[in-house]
């Protein structure tokens, strides 16, 4: 015979699996309880924020960048023809808005200067309820509104930002990075380097005295070296020199065949003209040409440089001559919209705004801990860079990089680089622990 | 010891209110935010300080943000090594920069005039130039001093206080986050514990003694009375309200860059301060938040939104006042702000003070007037 007997023991544990029992779904849904994340623009505006220096040294790539974001936005609400909406494969968005709703823009100054970045990226997320921000020109920008982005929990996808910082040991997990880095730039033209000059050389490095000059120093360094070239010195330049000519004389009488300038805006437009007039071009040494390399080349720097850049070698992003699908049907957009081809830095930006509209298309949702795993590992093409992808373990994109040289006979002004060679993604992939760094937690912060 | 005139106790109040409103009357100018009212408050405090040195000594010190910075680095090396908690981060902000300011000023004070202003001009640049490069290791240069979840923090480690951080950890005042508007109101504390020293140091002795040597300091020496340490008390004192001000920059949102040490910012402040009134309590504090206001609101309008603001005039006239406007919002910000320094250097040298002084003097005649027009009307 069966006795239904209750002590006080079972009775505690029976009371035990009842509380867990109906606690199951709310564990169960905690995940989607939890989805009122800062600015949740399910009630309100999509509103993406762009912050890019339009005043200070940048001002000029900063505004390019703002031009190329307010294209992204028509093309992303269906206006105008589509772009790269046209090429990106696999494409989540539908040519209306994002999640069927239109996306509008506020815009603000980063002065080129960390702390007015971080209040313009403020700005955006306290009061204009920013669901994402985007834009920048130097590295410092792009690391302290990552950075500020992940305390928000509001994603930042970075604008033009070349420090192998940013993914590196400044990472974080609500910030991505499209553009290229100093040390992908190092392997991508070493091998041209070799081809053009020799793998005999003895390297003199000029750099600009900051974070990102060295990097880019430390990544040409060990990329030239490991070709079989010699470093003469490295010699620092602090930042905004006018005149370089006391740091140029001493190249003179070192003993080097190759100048590196590890220099960036105005210091590269100043540096290299006065290097080239110094006459080092047609100086010979060891029994060789003397050779000037910029690693780093912007076309609106080439522009800024004129006839010195003649010649010159350097690593790009992206070009507008391409002729791949993506770059014409972009550089024709934006040429058509602002009569003139687009930068590197109009480019990046362009990207990141369709990237992050897709992501959130393909997450159907605008939580950022979905879009966010959305962009992690992601495949495309078609956005001019040939085929792409976004690296989980550091939110940095791998693709080609463009080996180019200053256009000898150019035919506009416009025509200023032409690309000689591209390095590709596998060669320039490297392992994700070597700069550091760790991306934090995905759960956003209530801001 | 701590008692005001009857006059300051009002103003006191008036400011307190005032202040502590923000969120409230800021709301239709589109800057009653967080992050804005925060900066609002921190710069009206450095401008306070600043004030304190150049209103009243006359010493127009042109490298004040140095002092700004070095309170930031203070403060986030004291959120990395000590603990997270603000007050211990404060007082070694104000201290550190206050030994700082002596340094500085016990060389920079052997001269007077323009002579001063450039040797504090030559050690701000000096102290930035060294923060964005040769002393990387302890300010990250560029990039600026972060946290990171794996600093040592001695104190919280002791303490066992912030053990279990998921994210990044968040500064705390005794265990309460002071972010959002939290932090806004901390700020507009100390803003007016700020502003009551000022007025403290206005109307006290030492006050006058700094009038003095505005005025004329070759006729003090004469007297025999020795400036120099008047001199050096008031730059150490205002190079510590700056020390406070970057306290609080780095306490509201922790990241440190060496661009807050920039000569512009060291002009900044000078601008707030003439902007709005050299020498005056409210001055300094209307002219920091007029320049806040412009850098943050103004650089923030676009075309799109002069547009939308001017859809109700027709086509033509629309295009024609939001093309001429757009030239001085947006990136034009800095030109409205110059024009705006320009008319009032020109027409209202003592700042906006002097301005609401003239327009209430005004309006008193205008009550006046009917009176006298009575009293001169013959009698029948």
């Amino acid at each position: 015979m069966a006795t239904f007997r209750t002590n006080r023991r079972t009775l505690l544990k029976g009371a035990g699996a009842g509380i867990v029992a109906l606690g199951a779904p709310h564990i169960f849904t905690k995940g989607a309880w939890a989805q009122n994340f800062c600015n949740d623009p399910t009630n309100g505006k999509i509103v993406f924020g762009f912050n890019v220096p339009q005043t200070g040294s940048y001002a000029e790539e900063g505004l390019e960048q703002l031009k190329a974001y307010e294209l992204a936005v028509k093309h992303i609400n269906g206006e105008g023809d589509g772009g790269m909406l046209n090429t990106l494969k696999p494409i989540a968005l539908k040519g209306n808005g994002v999640l069927g709703r239109k996306v509008e823009y506020v815009t603000g100054d980063t002065q080129t200067n960390t702390d007015a970045a971080r209040d313009g990226a403020r700005r955006m997320i306290e009061r204009d309820k920013a669901i994402m921000v985007t834009g920048s020109v130097t590295s410092g920008e792009a690391i302290a509104q990552q950075s500020l982005c992940q305390e928000m929990g509001v994603i930042y996808m970075s604008g033009l930002t070349h420090s192998n910082d940013t993914t590196g040991k400044d990472k974080r997990r609500y910030g991505f990075r499209h553009f290229f880095n100093a040390y992908q730039s190092g392997v991508a033209i070493a091998p041209f380097l070799a081809k053009e000059y020799g793998t005999d050389r003895r390297a003199y490095h000029l750099t600009a005295d900051y974070t990102w000059g060295w990097t880019q120093e430390e990544s040409i360094k060990n990329a030239t070296e490991a070709l079989g070239w010699e470093t003469v010195a490295t010699v620092r330049t602090p930042l905004g020199l006018g005149d370089y000519s006391q740091y140029l004389t001493p190249v003179l009488n070192s003993g080097a065949d190759v100048l590196i300038l590890n220099h960036y805006g105005h210091d590269m437009v100043n540096s290299l003209p006065q290097a080239v007039q110094f006459g080092l071009r047609d100086r010979q040494a060891n029994g060789k040409n003397f050779e000037i390399v910029v690693p780093m080349f912007s076309e609106l720097m080439a522009v800024g440089a004129g006839e010195a850049v003649k010649g010159i070698i350097g690593t790009s992003n992206w070009q507008w001559s391409l002729d791949d699908e993506g770059t014409k049907a972009f550089t024709k957009a934006y040429g058509e919209a602002y009569g003139a081809p687009p930068s590197q830095s109009a480019h990046t930006g362009y990207v990141q705004a369709i990237l992050y509209a897709d992501a959130v298309e393909r997450a159907g949702t605008f939580y950022p801990p979905e879009v966010i795993k959305a962009l992690e590992g992601f495949e495309f093409d078609g956005m001019g860079n040939g085929p792409t992808v976004y690296r989980d373990s550091d939110h940095q994109c791998f693709k080609e990089v463009l080996v180019v040289r200053g256009n000898e006979n150019p035919s506009s002004r416009f025509d200023v680089l032409n690309v000689i060679g591209k390095t590709t993604r596998e060669d320039v992939t490297y392992d994700a622990s070597i700069f550091g760094g760790e991306l934090g937690p995905y759960e956003p912060n209530e801001c | 010891m701590f008692s005001l005139s009857r006059k300051d106790l009002v103003a006191l109040a008036v400011f307190s209110v005032v202040v502590l409103t923000m969120p409230i009357w800021l709301a239709p100018l589109g800057a009653s935010y967080p992050g804005l009212m925060q900066k609002f408050a921190i710069y009206a405090i450095f401008a306070i300080g600043f004030n304190i040195l150049f209103g009243l000594t006359g010493y127009l010190s042109f490298g004040h943000a140095a002092f700004l910075g070095v309170g930031s680095y203070t403060t986030v090396w004291a959120f990395k090594l000590l603990s997270m908690d603000v007050l211990p981060a404060m007082v070694f902000a104000v201290i550190v920069s206050g030994v700082f300011a002596l340094v500085i000023g016990y060389f920079s004070l052997r001269r007077t005039g323009i002579y001063f202003s450039i040797l504090t001009l030559a050690f701000a640049q000096m102290s930035y130039s060294l923060a964005y490069s040769v002393l990387t290791p302890i300010t990250n240069g560029e990039t600026g001093l972060l946290l990171a979840r794996n600093d040592p923090r001695y104190l919280d480690a002791i303490f066992g206080a912030q053990a279990d951080v998921a994210g990044l950890p968040q500064p705390t005042l005794i265990g309460n986050s002071v972010s959002g508007y939290t932090g806004f109101y901390l700020c507009a504390v100390i803003l007016i514990l700020a502003f009551y020293l000022s007025q403290k140091i206005f109307a006290s002795p030492f006050g006058m003694a700094l009038r003095g040597i505005k005025s004329n300091q070759t006729r003090m020496n004469y007297t025999g009375f020795n400036t120099r340490p008047y001199t050096l008390a008031a730059f150490v004192i205002s190079g510590m309200f700056a020390g406070l001000a970057g306290a609080l920059l780095s306490i509201t949102d922790p990241l440190a860059g060496a661009e807050r040490m920039k000569w512009t910012e060291s002009g900044n402040v000078v601008l707030m301060t003439i902007l709005g009134g050299v020498g005056t309590l409210f001055g300094p504090v209307i002219g920091a938040w007029l320049i806040k206001y412009f850098e943050n609101i103004f650089s923030a309008i676009n075309t799109n939104m002069l547009n939308n603001a001017f859809s109700f005039l027709p086509d033509g006239v629309q295009g024609f006042v939001v093309t001429v406007l757009s030239k001085f919002v947006g990136e034009g910000w800095q030109l409205t702000l110059g024009l705006m320094f320009v008319l009032i250097v020109v027409f209202l040298p003592g700042g906006l003070v002097e301005g609401f002084h003239r327009f209430m003097a005004r309006l008193r005649r205008r009550k006046e007037a009917p009176e006298r027009v009575s009293s001169t009307q013959p009698a029948e």
